[in-house]
């Protein structure tokens, strides 16, 4: 075992991790970075359409609109203080990302290119709004690039290929640092630090058709919970209307930014049924319903589970036309505007985007919710805004709440920017002021024993099946529509499965350098741990908001449910308190929510 | 269809050298990615498979490997590559990328490859104040689409490990590295082009490039590698601003795209 001092220590290398450790470096505070992946790996790398600011590069826009839009975007759960900083600084946010070198598409005048999204309107001519900064269709690629080359450049310490695994608090109820596997050697190291910064991503692997990358295990929200931590709105999880087929793999809401439409068995364009004034770009949890609906009504491709979305030069123009709009497309556009998405579609489902529509339905995107922060990105410990002295956490493992109950479209990138340098800034400024905490006697043990009894399971229950009907369950019933019933099935297969991993697992890999197989088994622990935390928050909540539908409790309820849920895992029970209010300080009361 | 599966082995802890192993799968579909029966061996037959993968839709940069003889990300390559959709079995053999360390199975030790990367100065360097009115600095689309290409690189280093070159001398920066320097040379944003230009213009640089254009096919970005070696060749002979504006001007022959 090695023993490591930071000021600082950030888990996690996609963008948030890199921009808090920039920020916590640049405020003095000497810092490391632990990821399990090179970070240049990290699954921000796959974001594609945009990054959301009210530049009004091309055409009017405000911040106050972008907050309002995401306001209600999220159903009204999002805290407005919180939307309020996200909105407010997300223009000097990407300013600061193009002054760091990252290369946006730019418009004639020089200034960087903006695109339509899902959800950001106008709030005057309720129009779609070019709000989108992109840089084709691999801006987060660029973001995490320039990120990284801003790393370099300023010598941040980097331990690339470290598997964080608990987290360590002293005796008072401070953070006191990580404990963490050394991927290549299987040796453990403590990082003790005044501070830590949890970024550790997004964790879409719960279900079986995601956006998300194999990495995208929820390892931290487990971590946390295992210490008597609670983790918040859980049951919002995203499920983006536009994946491939069969694979899950995400076709941006760039595509319909760019003229893109959907259309159902019968060639119809459905989102004018659900959605009149701004159909296809509605937000994502009426979209995805939408075709759920179709889907279940016979109205899928030929009967089949998914739709077409159509962004054809021929299609794309007839609507344009149709719309009034003067703005016509050829080939060429799409090919430059979206070349990655045309080369997901060639290689893995043989279409060529240009000619013939994609196939898509609902793949599982992105959790709204996550470790509980107030807007310092202060980990909270209680309900009641009381912190963990030395704990932050960003991007998407955290909820601020600035999603609420559903992500609009480019938000989450803002946010990585946003809330990465507070988490940075914050956590160097509290590293400034504080002594290092005590270490607990034997720092590395509980990990040390965890894996002992993973590494040496003689039972005969492989790890693949378990996750696959963890799955399976998840996207059965703890999906894009749920009921009562479902859930309640969903929990108790967990809880069979959770016993299964406990006392009959068997790997096969028993050695230490580059135990793939035996990291996997832990982050199946970890999912499962989440999915059950998943499905009780849903089950609690009984009322539709924004990615959470319930077809048991078809309304939203605002008397009752304008509260954020807290979970926590007491041994074998989960607890639940719904004593946390939105945050509604911007004045957006809620109204009723159409597009 | 049957997928016969040939994979070099080798396991740090009990393997003197490294050696084949064969696994057999059945009911494997022309549409299948590489990576995912990786999965089925590692989940279903032998825990102890290793090899790096995350993104699972080639761009991340995780699972270059050499299937069947060429390096190809594992996620991004199909089933249907090497067989008919209505063959009876396929033959699939994976090893690690050549020229770097293998470290266990398919890993191999990526350090190499990033100290080249980390080399050629892979960030923006000016002293250009930021603009006064505290917006963007201003670039015009075509001054932006000259480096275009080589903005995609993912770092995966299918590129630097198909060249024989950098078999023959590790010590060669590598295609990626020079990649990743393009995209800053050809930046109108950026000021550091001669100091670049040092780097690859040394023994270890950019001449050690025989043009034997292994690492443009090799690319799963379609990036047209060793058009922008060629490009920064001559840029260290001729100048930057001299490929600039020949670059703007073949730009200008191509018409815009109607919007
Ligand atoms: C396909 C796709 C497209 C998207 N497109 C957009 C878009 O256009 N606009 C938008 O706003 N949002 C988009 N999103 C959402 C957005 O990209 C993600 O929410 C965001 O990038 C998450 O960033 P992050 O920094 O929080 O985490 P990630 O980038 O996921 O990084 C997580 C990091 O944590 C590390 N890590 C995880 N667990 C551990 C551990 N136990 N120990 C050590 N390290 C660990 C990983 O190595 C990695 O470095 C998209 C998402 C997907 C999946
Ligand atoms: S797994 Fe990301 S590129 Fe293949």
């Amino acid at each position: 075992m090695q023993t490591h001092q930071f000021d600082v220590v950030v888990v996690g290398a996609g963008g948030a991790g890199l921009m808090a450790a920039l920020y916590a470096s640049q405020n003095g505070a000497n810092v490391a970075v632990v990821s399990k992946l090179y970070p240049t790996r990290s699954h921000t790398g796959t974001a594609q359409g945009g990054i959301g600011a009210a530049l009004g590069n091309l055409e009017e826009d405000r911040w106050e609109w972008h907050a309002f839009d995401t306001v209600k975007g999220g159903d009204y759960l999002a805290d407005q203080d919180a939307v309020k900083v996200l909105a407010e600084q997300a223009v000097s946010a990407i300013i600061e990302l193009e002054l760091m070198g990252l290369p946006f598409d730019r418009n004639p005048d020089g200034t960087i290119s903006q695109r339509r999204f899902g959800g950001h309107t106008n709030n005057i001519t309720k129009k779609p709004v070019r709000r989108a900064c992109h840089a084709a269709d691999r801006t987060g690629h660029m973001i995490l690039q320039t990120l990284y080359q801003q790393c370099i450049k300023n010598q941040i310490r980097f331990f690339d290929e470290y598997h964080a695994m608990d987290q360590l608090l002293s005796d008072d109820g401070r953070s006191a640092g990580v404990v963490a596997v050394e991927i290549g050697s299987g040796e453990l190291h403590v990082f003790h630090s005044k501070a830590v910064i949890w970024a550790t991503g997004g964790w879409g692997r719960l279900w079986s058709v995601t956006s998300n990358a194999h990495s995208l295990t929820g390892d931290a929200p487990a971590i946390l919970l295992r210490r008597g931590l609670p983790m918040e709105d859980m049951e919002f999880f995203q499920f983006h209307p536009t994946g491939l087929y069969g694979l899950g793999v995400l076709i941006t809401e760039g595509v319909r930014g760019e003229g893109g439409i959907l259309l159902n068995g019968k060639s119809e364009r459905f989102m004018e049924r659900y959605a009149p004034s701004i159909k296809d770009l509605a937000s994502r949890d009426v979209i995805s319903r939408a075709i759920y609906l179709e889907i279940q009504a016979g109205r899928g491709i030929g009967g089949r589970p998914y739709v077409h979305l159509d962004v054809t030069p021929k299609t794309v123009n007839r609507y344009l036309a149709e719309a009034g709009e003067s703005r016509r497309i050829d080939g060429n556009y799409v090919i430059q505007k979206l070349p990655d998405i045309l080369d997901f579609c060639r290689v893995y489902a043989g279409v060529d985007p240009v000619e013939d529509p994609i196939p898509v339905a609902p793949t599982a995107h992105y959790g709204m919710g996550g470790i509980p922060t107030n807007i310092d990105a202060e980990v909270l410990a209680k309900p009641d805004g009381t912190i963990v002295p030395g704990l932050y956490a960003a991007g998407e493992v955290g909820c601020v709440s600035v999603h609420g109950a559903n992500r609009l479209g480019t938000n989450s990138l803002t946010d990585l920017i946003v809330f990465g340098r507070i988490a940075g800034r914050k956590a160097a400024e509290y590293a400034k002021s504080a002594g290092m905490p005590a270490l607990p006697p034997d720092p590395a043990g509980k990990v040390s024993a965890e894996l002992a009894r993973l590494r040496s399971g003689k039972g005969s229950s492989r790890p693949g099946p378990i996750r696959a009907k963890m799955q399976q369950a998840m996207m059965d019933h703890v999906g894009v529509f749920r009921t009562e019933a479902g859930i309640s099935e969903t929990i108790q297969i967990i809880r069979g499965l959770k016993e299964q991993f406990n006392t009959d697992l068997v790997i096969d890999d028993r050695g230490q350098q580059f135990n793939t197989d035996l990291l996997e088994a832990w982050e199946l622990g970890a999912m499962l741990d989440l999915a059950e935390v998943t499905a009780a928050s849903a089950l609690a909540r009984t009322e539709s908001r924004g990615a959470h539908s319930r077809e048991d409790y078809p309304k939203r309820d605002d008397q009752n449910w304008l509260v954020h849920s807290f979970v926590w895992q007491d041994g074998d029970t989960i607890r639940l308190d719904h004593s946390r209010k939105v945050d509604l300080s911007l004045g957006h009361e809620p109204m009723e929510r159409v597009y | 269809m049957k997928a016969i599966f040939r994979i070099r082995r080798y396991n740090p802890e009990k393997d003197k050298k490294p050696y084949w192993q064969e696994f057999t799968l059945e009911d494997v579909l022309p549409t299948d990615r590489v990576v995912e029966l990786l999965h089925r061996i590692k989940w279903e037959q032998d825990g102890t498979l290793t090899f790096r993968r995350s993104c699972a839709h080639g761009v991340c940069g995780s699972d270059a490997m050499r299937i069947n003889g060429v390096n190809l990300l594992a996620c991004k390559v199909l089933v249907r590559t090497f067989a008919r959709d209505d063959a009876e079995e396929v033959k699939i053999q994976v090893e690690p990328i050549l020229g770097l360390p293998v470290l266990k199975d398919l890993i191999v030790d990526m350090e190499p490859f990033f100290s080249h990367y980390r080399a050629i100065l892979p960030y923006l360097i000016t002293s250009e104040p930021p603009p006064a009115d505290g917006r963007e600095r201003r670039q015009s689309p075509q001054e932006r689409a000259i480096f275009d290409d080589t903005t995609k690189c993912i770092l995966c280093a299918c590129c630097t490990t198909s060249c024989p070159s950098f078999w023959a001398n590790d010590s060669y920066v590598g295609p990626a590295a020079i990649v990743q320097a393009h995209r800053f040379i050809f930046d109108s944003r950026d000021q550091a082009a001669d100091q670049r230009l040092n780097v690859l213009g040394a023994p270890d640089g950019a001449w050690r490039c025989r043009t034997i254009f292994n690492c443009t096919p090799a690319c799963p970005r379609e990036i047209k590698v060793t058009q922008a070696i060629g490009e920064v060749k001559l840029a260290i002979v001729r100048g930057v601003e001299h490929v600039r504006q020949q670059k703007i001007a073949d730009l200008k022959e191509t018409p815009a795209p109607e919007e």
